[in-house]
């Protein structure tokens, strides 16, 4: 175990060991994160990292190969663009959490606050509380589970990303409707939920993804814009 | 039988001008705006209406083709561990695969290369023609983030945050469905067909205070290797490039309203930001400001045709320029070869700003194969860098002219205005007076 002390080292000296080959399958322990900005970020080796607290903005940002867990609450724009690995928040996320994010798995214990998941493309996202507004804005695709509630304009614009909400939305966005929850959708919402480790039923949620109205712009559909 | 009619004596509305009559024909006909490519085509201020003054008495020129007059430029001096050195002052612009072709894209690369300078990657990421065929590869972060990943990321010599360009600052683009094309809809994970939004603001930050922790990210993923560049369309010019130092640039680009476009409402591209002039004096005040000109390197680009242009451009403190518009007709846009192509489009060579729809006769902005394969990427790379070299001769020209034995100490102090606007927007005195109208004003 490969202890990194925030408190008295930077920043710097955790992501350039993230990026060299010496810490492949290594375990990190990252302590006094202090709320520091861009924490884990850009981590080109898989290996596990543990940060005890509290972290700033884009927190594992880029993520491509590690699986980072933090104990406390996170700043905005935390895995912002990750590629693949895995990041877990046990507290709260601030706004934009996995924004345009191609892949691997992004679970927030507690509540994410708003545009979660704004243009994710590809990422899989598992809230266990509640979103803020204008979650899932433009998500191209990947998939959003949120065990509470979902904030105002939920994937407004969005492409094709699915999300499955088992509370209320205030409203949805553009383009935005219910979709039917088929065999396959509960199937693949039950396999988020273990990995994610949250245990609900996958009868109680719903299905959203888009209307594909909005894919080609039309005059006559200008007043939805 | 028509009657002829004496036409002379007709008298045509400058408010409702034929073009304008027209256009209200088209848009009560489609209802649609129009988008198209190209930048702006109205008369502004530019770089035209600055005169250099050559040695005299008091002067002493450089002798041409004898005398060396260096033209080499370091960008990215200020925090970047590895700054880049290009040979010219001049650079190749961002612009994307899926407005251009790929085989626009090499030859873009090519050009460059061929002559030691940058090019820039655009809006859908980053394409291994262009990276395999670009000695130096400026690579864009912009707001979709269409392709963008960490390894790419690291494949830069530079990275640009683009906040916005000068076409249309403040906007977006649309990447219409005719020209999304497997690889296109692959690179930016949408389906093939559909319109592509380019987002007109980032999703992860809002303001200098964010994008100054976001700057500090992305040196972090880079390990503090590379310059980082903020591209803003020419607004509210003076700020936008104090925040920009704020925030953490190692270079500022400042495109003006000129600059062009793959695709953009046209209300938008005349009717939006300022020009190239005035831009590019506001920027360098901010930085003498701030103490940091030269420290931070400054590029300015929109409608740079000419060596005439980068010398004068330099002359008010630029440290380098980027060409696009002009890059494209190098390598062969709006060509008389394919005038016949271009009339059946409703359209001639000389006029053809369609870049939008993907039809482009020249094979630079489409993704149509057969289009596409109809530009020889080394000839038009060999046209790019041709291009080049001349803007780089005739910069040197002038710069020996007023007796500068490097292109960046061209100054202020060597030119006139012709006109009362580009004196008051350039703040070089009218010729023939000490009289710059508004002096000592604020913005």
């Amino acid at each position: 175990m490969t202890i990194f002390d925030l408190g008295d080292s930077a920043v710097r000296e955790l992501n350039q060991a993230l990026h060299q080959s010496e810490t492949q399958g290594a375990d990190l322990r990252v302590t006094n994160p202090g709320g520091k900005h861009n924490v884990a970020t850009g981590a080109d080796v898989e290996c596990n990292v543990t940060i005890e607290g509290h972290v700033g903005y884009y927190c594992a940002g880029m993520n491509k190969s590690a699986n980072i867990v933090v104990t406390g609450n996170a700043g905005p724009g935390l895995a912002e663009n990750m590629m693949s690995g895995s990041v877990r928040i046990k507290g709260n996320a601030s706004q934009y959490c996995g924004a345009t994010a191609h892949g691997g798995l992004l679970v927030i214990e507690g509540d994410a606050a708003a545009r979660c998941g704004i243009s994710m493309k590809g990422i899989d996202i598992v809230v266990g509380g509640s979103i803020g507004h204008m979650s899932a804005f433009m998500a191209q695709s990947g998939r959003m589970v949120v065990c509470g509630d979902a904030g105002e304009a939920l994937g407004d614009s969005i492409y094709e990303a699915r999300i499955y909400l088992r509370g209320e939305a205030k409203s949805l966005g553009t383009d935005c409707i219910e979709k039917p929850m088929e065999d396959e959708h509960k199937a693949e919402l039950a396999e988020l939920l273990e990995q994610a480790g949250i245990d609900h039923s996958v009868d109680e949620f719903r299905r959203y993804g888009s209307a594909r109205q909005l894919y080609n712009f039309q005059i006559d559909n200008v007043s939805a814009y | 039988m028509t009657k002829k009619i004496d036409q002379s004596w007709l008298l045509e509305s400058s408010t409702f001008s034929r073009p304008v009559i027209r256009e209200i024909q088209r848009a009560a006909r489609e209802g649609i705006y129009d988008i198209r490519g190209f930048g702006a085509k109205r008369t502004v201020p530019t770089f035209d209406d600055l005169l250099f003054l050559g040695a005299s008495m008091s002067r002493y020129p450089l002798e041409g083709y004898r005398e060396k007059c260096e033209t080499s430029v370091t960008l990215g001096t200020r925090f970047a561990k590895k700054p880049i050195t290009i040979s010219t002052p001049i650079t190749i612009a961002g612009m994307s695969f899926g407005a251009l072709s790929a085989q626009a894209k090499e030859a873009l690369g090519r050009g460059a290369s061929e002559v030691g300078t940058s090019t820039t990657t655009g809006d859908g990421g980053m394409t291994p023609e262009e990276r395999g065929h670009s000695k130096l590869l400026v690579y864009q972060y912009l707001p979709s983030r269409y392709g963008m990943n960490p390894d790419d990321l690291r494949k830069a010599d530079a990275i640009e945050v683009v906040v916005g360009q000068g076409a249309k600052p403040g906007g977006g683009g649309m990447l219409l469905g005719q020209k999304i094309s497997d690889r296109v809809a692959e690179m930016r994970n949408l389906p093939k067909g559909i319109d592509q939004r380019s987002a007109c603001r980032h999703p992860d930050w809002t303001g200098p205070d964010d994008l100054e922790i976001k700057i500090q990210e992305l040196r972090e993923i880079t390990d503090w290797q590379v310059p980082i560049y903020i591209k803003v369309g020419a607004t509210r010019t003076f700020f936008d490039v104090q925040l920009a130092v704020k925030a953490g640039a190692d270079v500022v680009v400042v495109d003006g309203m000129q600059g062009g476009t793959a695709a953009t409402q046209d209300v938008f591209i005349e009717h939006v930001g300022i020009p190239t002039l005035p831009a590019t004096r506001m920027a360098v005040e901010a930085l003498k400001d701030l103490g940091m000109h030269r420290e931070v390197q400054l590029i300015v680009s929109g409608g740079i045709r000419s060596g005439a242009d980068v010398a004068k451009a330099l002359a008010m403190g630029a440290d380098a320029v980027s060409i696009g518009t002009a890059a494209l007709i190098a390598m062969g846009d709006n060509g008389p070869e394919h005038e016949e192509a271009y009339n059946e489009l409703g359209t001639s060579a000389g006029y053809y700003d369609d870049y939008q729809d993907g039809k482009d006769p020249s094979g630079i902005s489409t993704q149509d194969p057969d289009l596409g394969s109809r530009l020889d990427p080394e000839l038009a790379g060999r046209r790019v860098a041709n291009y080049l070299r001349c803007l780089t001769l005739e910069t040197q020209t002038l710069a020996r002219a007023a007796g500068k034995s490097n292109v960046r100490n061209l100054e202020p102090e060597d030119m006139v205005a012709l006109t009362v606007e580009a004196s008051a927007m350039a703040k070089i005195p009218l010729a023939g007076t000490d009289w710059i109208p508004g002096a000592g004003g604020k913005y």
